[in-house]
């Protein structure tokens, strides 16, 4: 295959090939689009078979959905893009990061009514539930807070820990080396995470006493919880973060030519060992927090989570193209949408998949991503 | 190897170690030792006995058979597929699908299927995992290799949850020309029954051996004279499957070997170089795709089929995971590494860890394990005492076994990244080229550009 880094695509033996095979594609996506978006405004004008609340309900979830995809996968892009391979391990870093942050959140809102080693394994075994705790952000806002600062934390000093280990000896390797590597890494942390906090799905939060608004919404109402806004401003918080320390500082421009070529980022003096250090408490820190803030908001906390999460954030960071943090925000805001809105359609047990064939779609039309030959990160 | 031999029997001992059966049969030599002498330690019945070297069989045979047909892709062609559950699942239910009983005709289960022969079956399975390949290679082959990693597992991840959905729990076909419906489906998430006729049973039949497999189960009857009749029946399908390992590296070799498995070596190598050659690659490319997905397809009915039933969440992605540490231990690019790659996963990390356990467990008589790693741990803290803790650790093998694994992954990764005989540089001349005293030593390095860079 074609070294092409940028482009990420072979080009197609002759031009009129690739004409004739694209673009009757393209048309073809446009036509079931068109098509699927027809029946919806037709459902919700003519029949009335769904309704405007139940779309609004459906968006703002998958918005939320979108915003946790979006905020872990500025993390995988840019490693994607700096370190030049697929993290299949991003997703256990999301679960990581999300128990060690719950574990903290029960530590501080459980002290002193339960024991000290149940609550720090975030209630192994069904020792401790979440709910007789009462967590929830206005509950307990400062066990809430420190979760959230210790997720992050956690999950930077793990993916430093793993870098050195095990990354760093085989830098120069190729991509499919490292993702490989990755792989095993993946599995490796996935069930000491399960041999440590078992393997039982436990409710995080009470999910009775969280405060909500119904805002009304042309025929109905769409609620909003206390968890949706926590997780609307902490993301929103972070995005803006980040994109301000790209634009604004050094860093961001080392980071920048770096992905571009490595090896002349290195004559230009840029110390790219210590950018790469600086890839990983970035991506690590926004991951951990996604991964505990997606807790918080869904309520529930498994160890297979962030492997769950990890596929629809590569669908929506290759949707937005790889190395762009704006292509992975609008991505996962994609995915998340899609994933989530996908029901009006089809059977709930596909929303998943639903989300996937977008991503294919897109592989098949734009492989470059919606934010190709931008590379921001 | 010692050196201060004859030079003569030196000489022909390297021959004879070069050829690629030898090291196959000197491997699986080794395992099948080591397991009868730890069997023996654990003072196995011969019936354990038998049953442990029939469960080593079996999953000798699937990992070897997986093994080689990813191979196929990923050694071969460059083909980063880590969707081979994906093709093992649609495999074993397509073939379910089309062999199944009809519904309504006896039996426990709750949906049937189209009633035809178990080889109409078998080939429809097959069939239907190629015809997956071809979908997913449609649009992943134009990509980059990671970008078709992630849409086959995108794929084995979609073909999970539409098996474990109740839409296709059942439905009705038409299975007659009048247009006359039956009930069949897949069951959703709470699994299939496979209650098709015997597979080993019905294969032995044709080809006329049943009489000779009545007298093999009276003669192991002497031995094992309570109910004989469930451990030949494992062993001689584990021989079976040897059989089918066989017959896939046979196939692979011939495949490799010809000029189709030429181009297709030279893809993998540079696929631009191929293209300016003349050759179609994305045709070259597809063909080897949809055939690594017909083996991945027979070797998931294979493992299944006599398991009786078969749920969707056994094809989670940690099988996937598992054939690609068999063909990176044995050496990407290699049949033989394949073979000799699935035959150590499946005998060291795969049923070694288990083996472990209850060796564990019947030297020491251990007692209950905690049930969680609170009361496992807290022990340890308060007053120093290991005990829980290691035997929350023995009991949680299931688990650690894949941590290993992972482990286990990344070391090679970092120190044998061409595994046990990966990469293998190969003559295009018809006669070998060195001189015979260098040829067929050990396994030649590969030259150190000579990795393809994808």
């Amino acid at each position: 295959m074609v070294s092409g880094t940028e482009s990420g695509v072979t080009e197609t033996p002759g031009r009129w090939l690739a004409l004739a095979t694209d673009r009757p594609l393209t048309l073809v996506f446009a036509a079931i689009g068109l098509s699927l978006l027809g029946s919806l405004v037709w459902g919700l004008l003519i029949t009335g078979s769904v309704t405007f609340s139940r779309l609004g309900s459906l968006v703002w979830d998958g918005v939320m959905r979108g915003l946790v995809v979006g905020l872990a996968g500025i993390g995988l892009s840019m490693t994607y893009s700096i370190l030049n391979f697929a993290n299949f391990s991003h997703g256990d870093y999301i679960t990581s990061g999300a128990f060690a942050g719950w574990a903290t959140t029960y530590a501080i809102a459980g002290l002193g009514r339960a024991d000290i080693g149940s609550l720090l394994l975030v209630g192994a075994g069904g020792s401790v539930f979440g709910g007789a705790l009462g967590i929830g952000v206005t509950t307990t806002p400062v066990a809430v807070a420190a979760g959230i600062v210790v997720a992050g934390v956690t999950t930077i000093l793990l993916a430093l820990a793993i870098d050195r280990v095990v990354y760093k000896p085989i830098r120069s390797e190729s991509g499919i080396t490292l993702l490989i590597t990755s792989i095993g890494v993946a599995f490796a942390l996935r069930y000491l995470i399960q041999f440590v906090f078992g393997s039982d799905v436990r409710g995080t939060t009470a999910s009775g006493s969280i405060p909500q608004v119904s805002l009304y919404f042309v025929d109905g109402a769409v609620r909003i919880d206390a968890h949706d806004i926590t997780l609307l401003v902490v993301a929103g918080g972070l995005m803006l973060g980040v994109h301000l320390l790209l634009q604004t500082t050094k860093l961001g421009k080392a980071m920048r030519a770096m992905s571009d070529d490595e090896d002349l980022a290195r004559i230009t003096g840029i110390p790219t060992e210590r950018v790469v250090r600086a890839t990983w408490v970035i991506g690590g820190g926004l991951t951990g927090v996604a991964g505990y803030v997606f807790i918080l908001w869904k309520g529930t906390l498994g160890f297979n989570d962030g492997w769950l999460l990890l596929l629809l954030i590569f669908a929506a960071v290759i949707l937005g193209g790889i190395g762009s943090i704006y292509g992975a925000i609008t991505g996962g805001l994609v995915i998340g949408v899609a994933a989530s809105v996908s029901v009006l359609w089809i059977p709930s047990a596909f929303s998943r998949a639903a989300a996937f064939v977008v991503m294919i779609v897109i592989l098949l039309v734009r492989p470059e991503g919606l934010f190709s030959g931008r590379s921001t990160a | 190897m010692s050196t201060t031999d004859d030079e003569g029997t030196v000489e022909a001992f390297r021959r004879l170690w070069a050829a690629d059966a030898v090291k196959i049969v000197a491997l699986l030599v080794v395992i099948y030792g080591a397991y009868l002498v730890s069997g023996f330690v654990l003072g196995y019945s011969l019936r354990g006995q038998l049953n442990s070297l029939a469960s080593l069989t079996f999953y000798i045979g699937v990992f070897g058979t997986l093994a080689l047909a990813l191979n196929l892709h990923w050694g071969y062609t460059g083909l980063f597929n880590i969707g081979v559950v994906g093709f093992m699942a649609v495999g074993i239910y397509v073939m379910a699908f089309v062999s199944k009983p009809l519904y309504g005709s006896g039996g426990a289960a709750q949906v049937g299927g189209l009633g035809l022969p178990l080889p109409v079956g078998i080939l429809a399975g097959m069939l239907a995992a190629a015809l997956l390949g071809f979908v997913v290679a449609l649009p992943a082959l134009r990509l980059r290799a990671d970008y078709l990693a992630i849409v086959t597992i995108a794929m084995s991840e979609i073909v999970r949850f539409a098996l474990l959905s109740s839409t296709f729990q059942q439905f009705q076909v038409p299975h007659t020309l009048s247009g006359e419906t039956t009930r069949v489906g897949f069951g959703g998430g709470s699994g299939l029954i496979l209650d098709f006729p015997d597979p080993l049973l019905a294969l032995i039949d044709v080809v006329g051996l049943s009489g000779a497999y009545d007298r093999l189960v009276g003669l192991v009857g002497r031995v094992v004279p309570n109910n004989p009749d469930p451990i030949v029946h494992s062993l001689v399908y584990g021989v079976v499957l040897l059989g089918v390992v066989a017959v896939y590296f046979w196939l692979l070799k011939r495949t490799g070997e010809s000029p189709f498995g030429r181009v297709l070596k030279s893809i993998r190598e540079d696929e631009d170089v191929a293209r300016a050659l003349g050759k179609n690659t994305d045709r070259f490319k597809t063909t080897s795709f949809m055939l690594g997905c017909a083996l991945m397809g027979l070797a998931g009915i294979l493992w299944l089929m006599g398991q009786g039933a078969v749920t969707p969440n056994f094809f989670r992605p940690r099988l996937t995971f598992f054939v690609w540490i068999a063909l990176i231990i044995g050496g990407a690019g290699s049949n033989t590494g394949s073979v000799m790659g699935g035959a150590v996963f499946a005998a060291v990390l795969y049923q070694g860890p288990l083996y472990f356990q209850n060796l564990v467990t019947s030297v020491f008589q251990p007692g209950e394990a905690p049930s969680s790693f609170g009361p496992a741990i807290s022990p340890l803290i308060s007053n120093v005492d290991p005990f829980p803790f290691l035997l929350y650790t023995l009991d949680s093998v299931r688990q650690l076994q894949l941590v290993v694994m992972g482990v286990v992954l990344v070391w090679l990764m970092h120190n044998r990244p061409l595994g046990m005989l990966g990469h293998r540089k190969e003559t295009a001349a018809a006669i070998p080229l060195a001189r015979p005293r260098e040829w067929g030593g050990e396994p030649t390095p590969p030259a150190a550009g000579g990795e393809d860079d994808e």
